[in-house]
């Protein structure tokens, strides 16, 4: 094999390991490729090329090329064929952002002090405090968000606390973009407090000392050195919210309740009952663009702050 | 030293760590109490109850959904957890990979995009290649999008592992297959058991995927909650949700556990 014998040159100090190692680079990697380049690489060059094709009578799509898909993002096509400027999509990319940003942004300022609290902890107690932190990530995604219809709903555990402390009765909070900004919350947070935690614990405490023997007070030593140092696990914590809220699309759906829709609601309408699979697809791609934009932008500045001494 | 002096203790964060997780686990609380009412109105406490659990077993169409389930993630488990095993064995063991870095991106390439792009897009591949089945559907996207939960644990192990015991295999004369099952296997088994779980986990959990991929006959159990907390309250869905809840409390215990042993064996 090639392989073998430009080990034999490479000089490494090791003896050449069993051949057993070398196949494995090809043989075990090859499965992970076909699997997801059939049921993933492959089906998003598709999904590109769909939003480019032209839709069907009667649901689906025919192949030839249209970008009307992408036009409907912005322009509605009258009668006779006249493009009239509708905001409704745009506010709709509006309040995706806007959601998965407030998401991001909540999650972080409850994070990172119970983050800063945990680590702070004797090791036993640290250990079962993070894993009770974990625990309700695992729990389904749409039972989080039921447990929250319960208690906003009509009927629901809120209203009536509220209806009994004298509040009129009847209240509810469903049906807006706050009970969809509240379930997004709830099913994020996990997500945000363990990557903070990661890099909070690292975090040497002498340093904390040095600034307040440098006369900083707790929230100077805060600003100045705790979130700087503890940056790359607030990044990671953003992405790891972030990313995934900008796809959200049980929590528009259950929360919002179908009129206050987010991007990721939008583009499963379109292949269940609206049926406009190329418009889908283009809400699908611009979707797509927005979380690639934002991973190369924070990848950008990760690298960029490694780069300085 | 005094505790009030201690410069690294913030005051308030202990109350507000205690808030904390009663804002994580009280929604959850409230469903199972709930599950427990024996009125049909969930809001309305009028006694303690168990009826809504016995007609949930005797639910013939959450069985069936339960069932789809258990199916899809138990043969979603074993062909990503294999799939995970030997990509992570080819990228942290093999000699000359290339694209090193990228092939485990590929690996993790379901965490880097939106789930309902993916979903769609594979709905969109399924309809051209007129596949129709559901259980096929569901498997082949499923074992995709939990490969990687099943690596991340496997790589991690397998990393954190010397070459040493490997090596010493090879100079008793074990070949790499005698090596692989006997050495290295039951050293990286943690990970693969724990890796193995979370991706039950994550499959049986899952509804964006499955609710577009899914056809009559092979309604998932996430699925047949969604219909039915769209139609309206019914009685049984606490008493559903709070057995699921409990499922998957156990199920990350247990992976959890695992992990955090194989953790602490390699330190």
């Amino acid at each position: 094999m090639s392989d073998t014998a430009l080990h034999a040159t490479a000089g490494t100090d090791r003896a050449p390991r069993p051949r057993f190692w070398h196949d494995l680079s090809f043989w075990g990697l090859l499965p992970s490729r076909l699997l997801m380049g059939f049921a993933l690489i492959l089906p998003i060059f598709i999904i590109a090329a769909v939003s480019l094709a032209t839709r069907g009578a009667h649901g689906g799509f025919a192949w030839d090329f249209n970008l009307a898909g992408y036009r409907q993002i912005l322009f509605n096509e009258g009668w006779t064929g006249e493009l009239e400027f509708t905001p409704q999509y745009l506010l709709i990319i509006t309040r995706t952002f806007a959601l998965a940003g407030a998401t991001t942004l909540i999650c972080l300022v409850f994070a990172v002090p119970v983050a800063y609290f945990i680590s702070r902890q004797p090791p036993g107690r640290k250990a079962v405090l993070v894993y009770l932190v974990t625990l309700p990530f695992w729990v389904s995604m749409i039972l989080r968000v039921y447990a929250w219809m319960i208690i906003l709903g009509k009927d629901g555990t809120l209203p009536r606390l509220l209806e009994t402390l004298g509040f009129p009765a009847g209240m509810s909070f469903m049906f807006n973009d706050g009970a969809t900004l509240t379930a997004m919350v709830y099913t994020a947070m996990p997500l945000m407090v363990l990557p903070v935690f990661a890099s909070i614990e690292k975090l040497d405490g002498t340093l904390i000392e040095a600034s307040h023997d440098l006369y900083g007070n707790r929230w100077v030593t805060l600003r100045r050195v705790i979130l700087p140092l503890t940056a790359p696990g607030i990044v990671a914590g953003a992405i790891l919210v972030f990313v995934p809220a900008l796809g959200a699309v049980l929590e528009p759906t259950l929360m919002g309740g179908g009129k206050q829709m987010m991007m990721g609601s939008l583009i499963q309408l379109q292949f269940g009952g609206g049926r406009n699979w190329p418009f889908g697809a283009a809400i699908a791609m611009a979707l797509m663009a927005l979380v690639m934009i934002f991973l190369i932008f924070t990848a950008l500045r990760a690298a960029r702050r490694e780069a300085l001494p | 030293m005094n505790i009030r002096h201690d410069v690294k203790r913030y005051p308030g964060l202990g109350p507000l760590t205690a808030l904390f997780f009663v804002y994580l686990y009280a929604p959850l609380a409230v469903i199972v109490v709930y599950s427990f009412n024996a009125n049909r109105v969930a809001g309305v406490w009028t006694g303690f109850s168990l009826q809504w659990y016995g007609s949930a077993l005797h639910n013939a169409a959450l069985m069936s959904a339960l069932e789809t389930s258990l199916i899809v993630a138990a043969i979603a488990t074993v062909v990503s957890t294999l799939i995970a095993l030997s990509a992570a064995l080819a990228i942290i063991r093999g000699k000359n990979v290339r694209f090193r870095k990228l092939s485990e991106t590929v690996v993790n390439l379901p965490l880097l995009l939106p789930e309902i792009v993916l979903a769609v897009a594979t709905l969109i591949l399924f309809s051209l290649l007129d596949i129709q089945n559901g259980m096929l559907r569901l498997t082949i996207a499923h074992s995709a999008f939990c490969t990687p939960f099943a690596f991340l644990p496997i790589r991690a192990r397998l990393q954190g592992m010397s070459l040493d015991l490997e090596e010493a295999s090879a100079d008793l004369y074990a070949n790499s297959w005698t090596t692989f099952r006997r050495v290295t296997l039951p050293l990286i088994f943690p990970g693969v058991f724990s890796g193995a779980m979370l991706a039950f986990l994550i499959s049986m959990d899952d509804f964006i995927t499955s609710n577009l991929l899914s056809t009559g006959g092979s309604t998932t159990l996430p699925v047949y909650i969604f219909s039915l907390i769209r139609a309206g309250t019914s009685p049984e869905l606490n008493a559903i949700a709070t057995l699921l809840i409990l499922a998957s409390l156990i199920l990350a215990t247990v992976a959890l556990l695992v992990a955090a042993r194989g953790a602490r064996e390699n330190a």
